[in-house]
């Protein structure tokens, strides 16, 4: 199932009631505390929004606790916690300053979408990687020999892109396919990953 | 014994030294009077660390307040006495006014806890924009980012500064530099342990041959370090660097017995980037400047 986080909806019940900003590293540590709480309600494997629509400021520490902690979490290449990928929506230009910085620093890479379903690679990527991603975004879901046909590389070589790009949590596989995260959300709103 | 400290008539981060230079050789127990009577101007650097000067002091200080009317008034509306009240013997005669500042952002706010720092974001948002935007020309892009730089200073005071501190908002038209350009000012100070203990308290650091004040500075606000271990801690300032730089503005830390600058590409300022051997002060003393955008 897609699962819908409202961040600002969080922060008022995690915190204070009153607040629509999201500052200051303990606001940003007990939301990411109840966001990982209702993680741990999903189930093992996940796809979940992350919405940020409601929240007036996003400073450097919150975005630290909240984005950078909450992807070390779930997104390591060693041992994720679970399989859990996330899409970030509801990001103004202001919250990006703040997330663009905490990936560069934790070295982190995630998917934001934009109102109209447009998806973007945001965060620390190389190049071939995010072809990769792009390419599969593109396709709505592909397999390596799509990715190798599109890049020149060979089979193998797009293989491993796709897996190091399905660690990072950045697309789903489903047994041999692969599919963006991003696009995984667009039309959607009950699709199961657990099928 | 009884020390007289004679405040400047203008009062803002390079005329303070001035006041340190006479408070730093006495003993934190002797008392000391502060004088401002003749004081005709103080920016909101001027008015925090007049608080912080009496926080770091054993003795309770006294304050002799603005003669000039104006002066004496314009300090009551930045809410300055009321804070000096808890922290100073009073003496003279304070203005009370219920006329509103109009260039006041956000009056002189007493930082302590993570909950100070919402109030702060919350009333200084309502504020920003029309003062950014349509008195300094500034691109509508700056209101947010703006509110970020102050959130970190000022987190930066119930993160590592071990004590209270205060922040102020203004923005004024400064008449010798800048040629009658305005300014929007931040300043936040706190008496608290400043960067070079704060980073002392780091698990396993080591001195280096040469380590003060000013290395101190250079590590954190150039480096990013950070007494944490968490690779995450350090982003604050960096991002307060990068606003400071993207606004052609400025950015100075005072800690200690030195002063670093962020200078701005534009030629409105000639601060030295490091200042050592200052008179010691405890804590740190952050001001950012943003000049008025001029086409």
């Amino acid at each position: 199932m897609i699962n819908h986080i409202d961040v600002s909806s969080i922060l008022r019940k995690s915190v204070c009631e009153l607040y629509s900003n999201l500052v200051t590293r303990p606001t940003g540590a007990a939301v990411r505390c109840e966001i990982e709480q209702e993680l741990d309600r999903i189930g093992d494997r996940a796809l979940t929004v992350i919405d940020f629509s409601h929240v007036g400021l996003l400073d450097f520490s919150c975005a630290d606790e909240i984005v950078a902690k909450l992807l070390l979490q779930y997104v390591s290449t060693d041992a994720p916690r679970r399989e859990v990928y996330f899409v970030f929506r509801g990001i103004s230009e202001s919250h990006m300053d703040a997330i663009e910085a905490v990936l560069e620093r934790h070295k982190l890479a995630l998917v934001t979408q934009r109102a109209d379903g447009e998806s973007r690679l945001v965060g620390i990527i190389g190049v071939e990687e995010r072809r990769a991603w792009e390419i599969i975004s593109q396709l709505g879901a592909g397999i390596s020999a799509d990715v190798a046909d599109a890049t020149g590389v060979s089979r193998d070589v797009a293989e491993r892109m796709l897996d190091t790009l399905w660690r990072r949590r950045l697309v789903i596989r489903y047994d041999n396919a692969y599919v963006a995260v991003g696009s995984a959300t667009v039309g959607s709103e009950s699709m199961r990953l657990d099928a | 014994m009884t020390t007289i400290i004679n405040v400047p008539h203008s009062l803002e981060d390079k005329s303070f030294e001035l006041v340190l230079d006479q408070v730093a050789p006495l003993p934190l127990d002797e008392k000391i009077i502060v004088d401002t009577r003749h004081a005709r101007w103080a920016s909101p650097y001027g008015l925090t660390a007049l608080l912080a000067l009496a926080q770091s002091r054993a003795e309770r200080p006294i304050l002799y307040v603005p003669e000039a009317e104006n002066v004496n008034s314009y300090w009551s509306r930045m809410d300055f006495f009321k804070h000096a009240a808890e922290l100073y013997e009073i003496q003279g005669r304070v203005r009370t006014t219920k006329a509103a500042e109009t260039s006041v952002l956000l009056e002189v706010t007493s930082i302590s806890k993570s909950d100070d720092v919402h109030d702060v974001v919350d009333k200084i948002q309502q504020r920003a924009q029309d003062a950014l935007v349509k008195n300094l020309n500034l691109d509508a892009k700056i209101t947010m980012r703006f509110t970020m730089a102050l959130s970190e200073v000022c987190q930066n005071i119930v993160e590592h500064a071990g004590r209270g501190g205060w922040v102020a908002v203004q923005t004024y038209t400064w008449r010798v530099r800048l040629g009658g350009r305005k300014v929007v000012v931040i300043a936040v100070c706190d008496p608290g342990i400043g960067f070079r203990q704060s980073l002392e308290s780091a698990p396993g650091f080591q001195k280096r041959e040469r380590w003060d004040d000013g290395q101190a500075l250079e590590e954190t606000v150039m480096r990013g370090a950070s007494r944490f271990r968490d690779p995450g801690r350090g982003q604050g300032l960096a991002g307060v660097r990068k606003f400071v730089g993207t606004w052609d503005g400025k950015l100075s830390i005072r800690s200690g017995t030195a002063r670093i600058a962020v200078l701005p590409k534009g030629d409105w300022d000639e601060d030295e980037p490091l200042v050592e051997d200052l008179s010691y002060f405890p804590g740190a003393q952050v001001q950012i400047t943003i000049p008025e955008r001029v086409a």
